[in-house]
């Protein structure tokens, strides 16, 4: 079967999920963050699809705007992580309490 | 041939993010999606964006992931195992892997009942990338280097020993 459109946007969903899930069960902060990167990746995917789908380049501009964006989150998250590790000795999200009332 | 590269990438792909979330060691979770950003540089050149494929090598494979390990050595957990009480958290592990599953399974149940148009094609070379880009997202690309300068002022001022 050649793949068409769809292929690539189950990929995507696939890959995405995969994220979630990480983002969902990783215990370590770096993980999540790491999981995140992939979420936004499968996003990447989905968008560039959509562009050749309908012959349409905004979307390839779309996942650029992305990238971009997601450099910023990661240079502040793991500014935190790196924070987090210095009050804690440790990255894991279960003993991040301090904003629980 | 198209198809047979179709998957193997996508079956690289699909292999490195499931390492990613379950590998013991964080340095080769990180190789993990390395290994799959390569892959999806390939499906993005197979889809006609020369352009974000090498942005997306460059950027994340080259700029962001040795970011991350910068901090997971800094940290001294790269080669470490994290045993497999410690990675994920237990009381969670049955629901996600129900919501993950259930997003793939509607995803593909939304795909089968629609009519998925044949690819049109684009050719995302970088004259024609830099033309729309300049042209009609001019203000969103200016407004991205506030956003990274925010970003690097965040990070500075995050990362800073207290001086007291």
């Amino acid at each position: 079967m050649t793949p068409g459109p769809g292929h690539y946007l189950l990929l995507g969903a696939i890959l995405f999920s995969t994220g979630l899930f990480g983002l969902l069960t990783r215990r370590s902060l770096l993980m999540v963050l790491l999981s995140i990167e992939l979420m936004l990746n499968a996003a990447n995917l989905t968008f560039i699809t959509g562009a050749a789908m309908h012959g349409n380049m905004s979307g390839q501009i779309v996942a650029f705007f992305v990238m971009v964006t997601a450099a910023a989150e990661v240079t502040v998250g793991l500014a935190i992580a790196v924070l987090l590790f210095r009050r804690d000795q440790s990255v894991d999200t279960d003993l991040m309490r301090s904003l629980k009332g | 041939m198209g198809s047979f590269l179709f998957y193997l990438v996508a079956g690289t792909a699909v292999t490195g993010a499931f390492l990613t979330v379950t590998l013991a060691k964080p340095t080769r979770a990180l190789l993990a999606l390395i290994m799959t950003m390569f892959a999806l540089a390939v499906l993005y050149l197979k889809l006609g964006a020369p352009f974000v494929a090498m942005a997306n090598l460059i950027v994340y494979a080259g700029a962001v992931l040795v970011l991350f390990l910068f901090v997971i050595m800094l940290q001294g957990i790269g080669a470490k195992d994290i045993p497999l009480s410690k990675r994920f958290s237990q009381s969670h592990l049955l629901l996600a892997t129900l919501v993950s599953l259930s997003f793939t399974g509607l995803f593909w149940m939304i795909l089968k009942r629609t009519s998925i148009p044949a690819a049109q094609g684009v050719s995302g070379t970088i004259e024609s990338f830099a033309e729309i880009l300049f042209k009609n997202y001019l203000l969103p690309f200016e407004l991205t280097s506030l956003l990274l300068l925010v970003g690097v002022f965040a990070a500075v001022n995050l990362a800073k020993k207290d001086p007291s």
